[in-house]
């Protein structure tokens, strides 16, 4: 199959990411990208568990004092079902529905800049009230770094989803977006994971100390 | 395709290779700008060893030596030694595997300019108030207190040119999957192929720990953040795991290629197959396996405790395993071969020996208790020197005398060749073998003078002498290459006349789509099965048909420009200058503005039509 050939529902293949050899390479490119995302967040990770905790004086606010799980909770919940509206996207996409994807695309896109705003909030609060900065202590700055690294890949997510968005609204799937829609969710899902493990090693691991 | 024929201006060649996306055309542009670094990082080494040729030189002051050890062991291994390798990658792995292009081939073009600006960006630290000087392992307890801006040149240098180095990775993994040619399965692959396969994966999980090491201590220096501030509770050993989590694997990322490149010459100029192909595969991979185990070496004076000595040291030595299978398939390919003493084949036949001993002493180093005598001396420096340049150096030689009239069609001087060859060989060892002793002696490294009487005059001495060697081998072979591209005799496919890997089968250079059918591979070695068979080419696997071919692009070079831009505004940002924030928002404008253009506008490719191949066929010999 060409990448320019004029497709219906019925000449639709079952696998349009996959149905040409640059769409077969864009596909396993990409979870090739998202493996070394993975070293990337695993270094992140170290880093900031052997910084946990570690600041300068007594003054400074520690993990268990520091976190909010409910608010954290509400976050990680608009992000899962992000994760899951895009899957339905994904579905609509590989039934040629392109109306139905952006759709459903377009309420991933509203749930993460709803946690994205979240997070913005997180961290004038944690700035504000306990004053845990970037610079107040290797604490702060591990904790930011990984945090801020994972609401830099959502922020960029949320672009990368709506420049496919308005660039392809009036003109349906074709084999050669199809695949970009594909791997855009493939990073969606990723980043997802990022923040379930966030949550497991930052937050939740942090309330017991 | 008439018009490939016709001489282009000057004007528009360099545009050709600006906006090239051509795996053959970027090999080249590898190969010149790794040479240019070689070059510098060459004159790097030898100004080191002026300086050190006699006891309390002054010819560099104690500051400028730390700058110059620094940029020779960033230069040589960052910019010259991987774009180097990455050059025979681009050059020879497509072609070995019977495809037209790389997976990615707007991606391969991205990996070079970025490695190139990255390059260019560290090297302009000379200009503005000095170079790096923490060493090339830039320890964050050094780096912290480096005053001027030559860290931060090292930080942002060597991250514009990692991305482009991770992204390249990624590229060859796809293209070895998914693009071989029928009949090319995974046991039927050239070594070459194997060991560019694998070294790929190295660099796809090995960069992202480099990356996320350089942004801490760019977080450090540029934006007061405090990981390795350990007044405010950061941890300076962070940075010695992450950078050796990625300059261990680092150095099988260099080393396995080199093995790749002599896997190749040992069975074309011993004329037989190369011995244990599949258990050398199997030592392939499991080296790239090990190579992430044991990082911690570098570190055993670091106070990581015996039981994490015991057993990275157990490890380091296990890597001994799979590289003797490969030595001993080596000496068993060349035993009873018909040998041939080519160029490519001097420098395989004293690659052995050479890199042996740096495997040796490896060895000797891995021993944990052993290795507090031996941290920190010239006995390490001796040992890296022979397994580098004993192995990648003389590969990268070996490789550029192999491949040049597959590169250019035409092949170099085989006497100048050889005297390249002695000529480095003999300086090498004169330099490198002298200081395993000076280690052990006591001398210890990266000191820029030493005192009289201490028995390291003599020693330091023949050292020096050795790198003029080294220095006139290299000015033979830039003789060779100006010589040979003058006169420009064309060869034809087979060059050598023992080819054995489907590159042979093509002509020199290839035409810009490489196959016009897709081969058949019928076997390991698959050139070499058909001229044994008496036939003259390969069996092509497809009818003739159009071809599909991507489109030059030229916003590969803007948006690693854009990074080069961005990266002197951060850098000045420290100073509090005005103009340094308006820099960085336009150099990513620059870059993230091109990709959003590479986004948008649709980059169908074209076809080349099959009444043109035919036409091809008919004015052959016109064509270059």
């Amino acid at each position: 199959m060409h990448a320019e050939e004029k497709l219906t529902h019925e000449t639709w293949p079952a696998e349009p990411e996959k149905s040409t050899l640059e769409a077969k390479n864009k596909f396993l490119g990409f979870w090739f990208f998202l493996g070394g995302e993975t070293v990337l967040f695993a270094s992140l990770f170290a880093t900031y568990l052997a910084l946990k905790d570690k600041v300068p004086d007594t003054t400074h606010t520690l993990a268990k004092d520091l976190f909010d799980l409910p608010l954290t909770f509400v976050a990680t919940m608009l992000l899962l079902t992000s994760s899951l509206t895009s899957v339905y996207a994904m579905y609509h996409m590989k039934n040629f529905n392109a109306k139905k994807m952006n759709l459903w695309l377009i309420l991933t896109l509203l749930l993460g800049a709803a946690f994205l705003a979240l997070e913005v909030y997180e961290f004038s609060h944690y700035v504000h009230e306990y004053h845990h900065t970037f610079t107040s202590s290797a604490f702060g700055s591990a904790f930011y770094t990984l945090v801020g690294f994972h609401g830099a890949h959502v922020a960029f997510g949320l672009l990368w989803i709506t420049t496919l968005i308005v660039r392809n609204y009036n003109r349906g799937l074709d084999l050669y977006n199809a695949p970009k829609f594909y791997v855009a969710s493939l990073y969606w899902h990723f980043i997802d994971v990022v923040w379930v493990f966030i949550f497991t090693v930052v937050y939740l691991m942090g309330m017991v100390g | 395709m008439s018009t490939y024929a016709q001489k282009k201006g000057f004007g528009a060649t360099l545009w050709d290779y600006l906006t090239t996306v051509d795996h053959k055309k970027i090999a080249i542009l590898y190969l010149i700008a790794g040479g240019f670094f070689f070059v510098v990082g060459g004159l790097e080494a030898v100004f080191i060893r002026i300086q050190l040729a006699v006891p309390n030189n002054d010819f560099v002051s104690a500051g400028l030596f730390n700058e110059i050890i620094t940029m020779h062991g960033t230069t040589m291994i960052f910019l010259a030694a991987m774009p180097l390798v990455f050059a025979f990658m681009n050059a020879v792995m497509p072609l070995q595997i019977g495809a037209r292009d790389v997976a990615f081939p707007f991606v391969n073009a991205l990996g070079f300019w970025l490695f190139f600006f990255g390059g260019v960006f560290l090297n302009l630290s000379w200009f503005f108030d000095g170079a790096p000087d923490a060493g090339w392992t830039s320890y964050a307890s050094l780096a912290m207190a480096s005053k001027g801006h030559g860290v931060d040149f090292y930080v942002l240098g060597l991250q514009i040119s990692g991305l482009g180095t991770l992204i390249g990775g990624i590229n060859f993994l796809v293209t070895i999957i998914n693009m071989r040619a029928p009949g090319m399965t995974y046991m039927r692959m050239p070594l070459f192929t194997w060991t560019t396969f694998v070294t790929s994966a190295l660099i796809l999980f090995a960069f992202p720990p480099l990356t996320v090491g350089l942004v801490l201590m760019m977080f450090d220096r540029m934006f007061g953040s405090n990981f390795f501030v350990t007044t405010m509770g950061g941890n300076t050993v962070i940075w010695e795991h992450l950078f050796w989590i990625f300059g261990h694997p680092e150095v099988y990322i260099l080393i396995l290629p080199a093995f790749g490149i002599f896997s190749e010459i040992f069975p074309m100029f011993s004329r037989k197959r190369l011995f244990g192909y599949s258990s050398m595969v199997f030592a392939t991979v499991l080296i790239g396996f090990l190579g992430f185990m044991v990082w911690a070496h570098h570190m055993f004076t670091t106070g990581l405790g015996p039981v994490a000595n015991a057993i990275f040291a157990v490890a380091t030595m296990a890597i001994g395993v799979p590289t003797g299978i490969k030595i001993f398939n080596w000496l068993f390919t060349i035993w009873g071969g018909s040998v041939k003493f080519t160029t490519p084949m001097h420098w395989a036949l004293a690659f052995i020996p050479s890199f042996l001993a740096g495997g040796v002493t490896g060895v000797m180093l891995a021993a944990a208790a052993a290795d507090y005598q031996y941290h920190d001396t010239y006995f390490v420096v001796a040992h890296f020197h022979y397994v580098i340049v004993g192995g990648v150096v003389f590969a990268i030689f070996a490789g550029t005398h192999l491949y040049w009239p597959k590169m250019f069609g035409t092949m170099l001087n085989e006497t100048l060749g050889k005297i390249t060859f002695w000529l480095f060989f003999i300086g090498f060892h004169m330099t490198f073998f002298i200081q395993h002793f000076l280690g052990l002696w006591g001398m210890p490294r990266r000191v820029f003078t030493y005192l009289p009487g201490q028995g390291f005059e003599t020693s330091n001495l023949i050292s020096s002498i050795g790198a003029v060697f080294m220095s006139l081998a290299v000015i033979v072979m830039l003789y060779n290459i100006i010589m040979t591209s003058v006169k420009n005799v064309k060869v034809g496919n087979d060059p050598w006349g023992d080819g054995r890997t489907l590159e042979w089968a093509l002509p020199s250079p290839p035409p810009f789509y490489n196959f016009k059918q897709l081969p058949l591979v019928r076997g390991l070695d698959a050139y070499w099965l058909e001229k044994m068979e008496g036939k003259k080419g390969m069996t092509p696997a497809e009818p003739l048909g159009d071809i599909h071919m991507p489109n030059s692009s030229f916003l590969p070079f803007v948006i690693a420009f854009g990074l080069f831009v961005a990266a002197f505004g951060a850098l000045f940002n420290m100073d509090d200058k005005a103009w340094s924030v308006p820099v960085i928002i336009i150099g990513l404008l620059i870059t993230f503005g091109a990709m959003f253009l590479r986004s948008v506008k649709d980059d169908h490719g074209f076809h080349i039509h099959k009444e043109e191949l035919m036409e091809d066929d008919n004015d052959k010999g016109v064509k270059a």
